[in-house]
């Protein structure tokens, strides 16, 4: 049903802009047609646990993730409203990247077969590329949106060939698509070929590719600096969410962490990403690119509970994942909010220097923000705190200590520059740098700032309600 | 109840005080006095109370505060006082009215924000002083920092921004080793009892492999020996003392470093006594170390907050000393001096931020013979460098006594060294008053033009402190009464788990 919703949407925006081209109608629509589709979920809630065809499954998991996905990508339609405002060139297709963008993560939340997996996964990438590309014809576009494009869309290829190659290892050994017949067949007989072996792996690198992982994450920063603003957090936020939900899907459906090698190289992983994202992520002086190197730290902590789960098949490592990646959706979406709704298309104020006495020139803002950047260093009264507390938890059932020692050497860099902002912001304003000013136009953008930031203390303070919802996620998969 | 309603108070007198700034430049210190006045006349009232006699409680309880808060990890709100406690509140609110004080004139820039994040600071020293569930210790633990870093990073001096870093960084990456060790005593409970829990009395039941026990006790005593601080950890505190303002090194100096003592002797002893008891020799050596390492370093700075910081961590190695010597009268003697020195640190910040804010420096080779223009200042200075350096018949003293008379029992070669660290106090603390308050007046070598002697609010604070010094040395039975039975508790306690191994 959302799915369905959401496809409608798109081809409704495609006619109203055929009909008559209006930023703000667009819009609306597109937001209408995103709520749409976000209260259909809860009228699909009682089927929860059924296949829909053998492609795609409506489970607890692939509902939670459907509606926060819709929901974060309202948000950031609202947040595109105004940073498109000046523009110079036609506005309205962003709109449609955007629901189809949307369109393809919610396919892949709820894929438990390599075809529809690779559809959701194409259909992201390919949306993806137009958004990241899209102010490439205005004038005023400071920024290296097609270089950044194009870094994408190659290194994204690569990694898909990288997928398709492992999916058809696995086929060629086990004859299936499907998650739940491939283990029938792994379980049979060949469980440990190296054909396996090498298809898992190959299928590792490649969703290590997406995810930017390290080692595979050199085109996380340039991409994340080249990209518009409301693109990179979608790219950020949705992006990530999407291909992480596969993969905890795919790995509890073939039990993939049976083999040692997929552990392994997911301890590597997690222990490289955490410590090199973060240490690149010191001395970055541009708030997109600290945010893209933090992005790689936070994708490693996450690692941290999956490799957990390979140790001792803890519910826990389940929920840990669930709820770090709510958290890290609300914190990254609040940090490329607030410096989206000071950006427009324009100029992009995204370098530290420019938040300068953010306090004291508008303390909301400034609050919203050192609430977000705390959140991602992990401190109290915040989700992050929450996030970070379950997956030690996880880890320290798992009895994974050098991945929590990894964990505690790369928070303490990450304070670092976390903190760094915070302290610019406190300084005296220079006045050198002014935001334009926004007007009405982003009071919507404001809202929804203030929307995660309840959100994210409450998760911080009394995190209760969504811990046993996770609960029974956790224990239905 | 009574304890929600403290940390409420703190919590939303921080708000208000905020929001009062708009109505009034002035109005967020009176705000902020009225609200450190009603948590503490509302700390008074637990004085004198009956201890409640609960079922699965060790220790004396006055007040205890169960409920649930995240039921997934068996983390509940759990509050309660002891005595122990309850000496600790007290000398939280009273040090919190003081650093206010301090704050009154020299604060003028948004002043707000920082009442504000003075009242948030002490908010979160309350929780951690009262918290009896792991987590929320923790999570009181972490909460103080951010405003103790925004009054460093906003109000601090020179070099503010490395001073609040080093110091946030410090605190939070050996608060994440605590955590761990929290972490695995907790699935240790799950393991044994096949349920999460958080809860301290529960805790205490887990027995851990001596090795791991081992483990997660220096996890504890790195976040604790951090925030103490005890030698190897101590680098952050010179550099966040000489840059913080006079009102956040008062908090420090105060009553931040008391947490570190209070979760050594609430957490690390009773959770863990024989791992504790095997890391003694080596902690004590710490402290010996501490004791007079820093004695002799305070001795060779120039800048006078920076000396005071390290004579802090000096004191604060007697804390340590008498806290692993696992008897009675070190135990005493630790919490006294924890008292203690609360209050001489905190005055001795408060006059070096008061020189400071008249004279515009803290180097010491730029002052000299400033006894004769500001008599009563130097005579405070005096009273409370005395103090410090162990005087008989004021509170360091017995503290620092009764802290040697026990590890005397214990370890004999660490406190003879130790003991040697009385000497050496003296030797700074007298070097500091001839450095600046005698000697030969120089005229021009700073400008003193607006140095002028203690006003009358000032005055009233200094009394308040001296009075509270002479009381803990003149009749300290006051004071060991209210602490004996939580001590008492905890090393029979100890003494039990470790016959029972």
């Amino acid at each position: 049903m959302p799915l369905l919703l959401l496809t409608a949407t798109v081809i409704v925006v495609m006619l109203a802009i055929a009909i008559k081209r209006s930023h703000s109608l667009t819009c609306v629509l597109s937001i209408t047609g995103i709520s749409i589709s976000f209260l259909a979920v809860f009228s699909v809630l009682p089927y929860a646990g059924t296949q829909v065809t053998p492609l795609l499954i409506v489970d607890s998991l692939s509902l939670l993730f459907s509606a926060i996905i819709l929901l974060i990508a309202a948000f950031i339609a609202i947040f595109s409203f105004p940073y498109l405002a000046n523009l110079g060139d036609q506005k309205e297709e962003y709109y449609l990247l955007l629901l189809l963008a949307a369109l393809g993560a919610l396919i892949l939340v709820t894929s438990n077969h390599f075809i529809s997996a690779f559809l959701g996964l194409e259909t992201l990438s390919i949306s993806l590329y137009g958004m990241i590309a899209y102010p490439v014809h205005s004038k005023g576009a400071a920024k290296f949106p097609l270089e950044a494009s194009f870094k994408y869309l190659i290194l994204s290829a690569v990694s898909s060939t990288f997928i398709l190659f492992g999916i058809a290892l696995l086929y060629s050994q086990t004859g299936s698509l499907g998650f739940a017949s491939l283990t029938e067949s792994l379980n049979n007989s060949l469980s440990n070929t190296p054909m396996i072996a090498t298809g898992m792996i190959m299928l590792t690198s490649g969703i290590a590719f997406k995810l930017s992982l390290a080692p595979f994450h050199m085109w996380t920063p340039d991409v994340y600096e080249g990209a518009p603003l409301p693109a990179t957090a979608f790219l950020a936020t949705i992006g990530k969410v999407g291909m992480f939900v596969l993969m905890l899907r795919f790995i509890f459906a073939t039990d993939a962490l049976q083999f040692e090698a997929v552990v392994g190289a997911l301890t590597f992983l997690a222990v490289v990403s955490i410590l090199l994202g973060n240490i690149l992520a010191l001395l970055q002086q541009n708030i997109k690119r600290i945010l893209a190197y933090s992005s790689i730290a936070h994708m490693g902590y996450i690692l941290i509970a999956l490799v957990a789960y390979a140790a001792n098949n803890g519910v826990i490592a389940v929920e840990a994942i669930s709820f770090y990646l709510i958290a890290y959706l609300i914190m990254s979406l609040g940090a490329f909010g607030v410096a989206a709704v000071v950006s427009s298309s324009e100029k992009e104020y995204d370098f530290v220097n420019d938040y300068q006495g953010l306090f004291w020139r508008d303390p909301w803002l400034a609050t919203l923000f050192t609430a977000m950047l705390l959140s991602l260093a992990g401190i109290p009264l915040t989700a992050g705190f929450i996030g970070k507390f379950y997956i030690m938890f996880a880890g320290v059932q798992g009895s994974q200590w050098l991945l929590l020692i990894a964990l505690v050497i790369g928070s303490g860099l990450g304070i670092y520059y976390y903190l760094r902002i915070v302290y610019r912001m406190l300084l005296p304003s220079d006045g050198t740098v002014k935001f334009a000013e926004t007007g009405g136009s982003s009071i919507g953008s404001y809202a929804v700032l203030t929307i995660l930031l309840v959100a994210l203390i409450v998760l911080g303070v009394y995190p209760t309600f969504l811990m046993s919802i996770l609960e029974s996620v956790a224990t239905s998969i | 109840m009574i304890l929600v309603l403290l940390i409420l108070i703190l919590f939303v007198g921080g708000v208000l005080a905020w929001l009062s700034e708009f109505l009034n430049a002035s109005a967020p210190r009176w705000v902020a006095l009225g609200s450190l006045l009603l948590a503490g006349i509302l700390t008074l009232t637990l004085v004198g109370v009956e201890p409640l006699s609960l079922s699965g409680l060790s220790g004396e309880w006055l007040v205890h505060f169960k409920a649930d808060w995240i039921p997934r990890f068996g983390i509940s709100f759990q509050v309660g006082v002891d005595g122990l406690s309850l000496l600790m509140l007290l000398l939280t609110i009273f040090l919190g009215i003081m650093a206010c004080g301090s704050a009154w004139t020299e604060i003028v820039d948004r002043c707000g924000f920082f009442y504000f994040n003075l009242l948030w600071t002490l908010a979160g020293v309350v929780g951690v002083f009262i918290a009896l569930d792991l987590f929320l210790f923790f999570f009181f633990w972490e909460v103080m920092l951010i405003p103790m870093y925004l009054i460093i990073a906003i109000w601090g001096h020179e070099n503010k921004n490395y001073a609040a870093m080093k110091f946030f960084i410090f605190t939070q990456v050996s608060g994440l080793l605590m955590l761990i060790g929290i972490l695995i005593l907790a699935y240790f409970h799950f393991l044994q009892f096949t349920r999460f829990s958080f809860d301290y009395f529960e805790l205490k039941n887990v027995v851990l492999d001596p090795s791991i026990a081992m483990l997660v006790m220096l996890g504890f005593f790195i976040g604790f020996g951090t925030k103490l601080p005890t030698v190897p950890f101590h680098s952050w505190l010179p550099d966040a003392h000489s840059q913080a303002p006079t009102a956040g090194s008062v908090i420090l100096a105060g009553i931040l470093l008391k947490t570190g003592a209070y979760g050594l002797i609430r957490f690390t002893i009773p959770l863990f006594p024989q791992a504790s008891a095997d890391f003694a020799p080596v902690a004590m050596f710490l402290a010996a170390v501490s004791i007079l390492y820093c004695a002799k370093v305070a001795f060779s700075q120039t800048d006078l907050k920076r000396l005071i910081a390290y004579t802090s961590v000096s004191h604060m190695g007697f804390v340590t000393l008498g806290v692993f010597a696992f008897n009675m009268q070190a135990l005493q003697g630790a919490v006294m001096t924890m008292l203690a020195h609360g209050l001489s640190a905190a005055a001795l910040f408060m006059l070096a931020g008061g020189l400071q804010h008249r004279i515009h420096t803290r180097d010491m080779s730029e002052m000299g013979g400033y006894w004769a223009k500001v008599p009563r200042m130097a005579i405070v200075a005096l009273f409370f460098s005395i103090a410090a350096l162990g005087m008989p018949g004021l509170g360091n003293f017995i503290g620092e006594f009764l802290a040697l008379i026990g590890a005397f029992r214990a370890n004999q070669l660490m406190t003879v060294l130790s003991a040697f660290g009385l000497i050496l106090a003296s030797v700074y603390s007298l070097w500091v008053l001839q450095k600046v308050f005698q000697g030969s007046y120089e005229s021009g070598k700073t400008d003193t033009s607006k140095l002028l002697d203690l006003d009358r609010r000032e005055m009233v604070f200094y009394l308040a402190m001296m009075a509270g010094l002479v009381w803990m040395g003149m009749y300290p039975q006051t004071f060991l009464d209210l602490s004996s039975a939580t001590l008492e508790n905890l090393l029979q306690g100890a003494r039990l788990a470790i016959a029972g191994l």
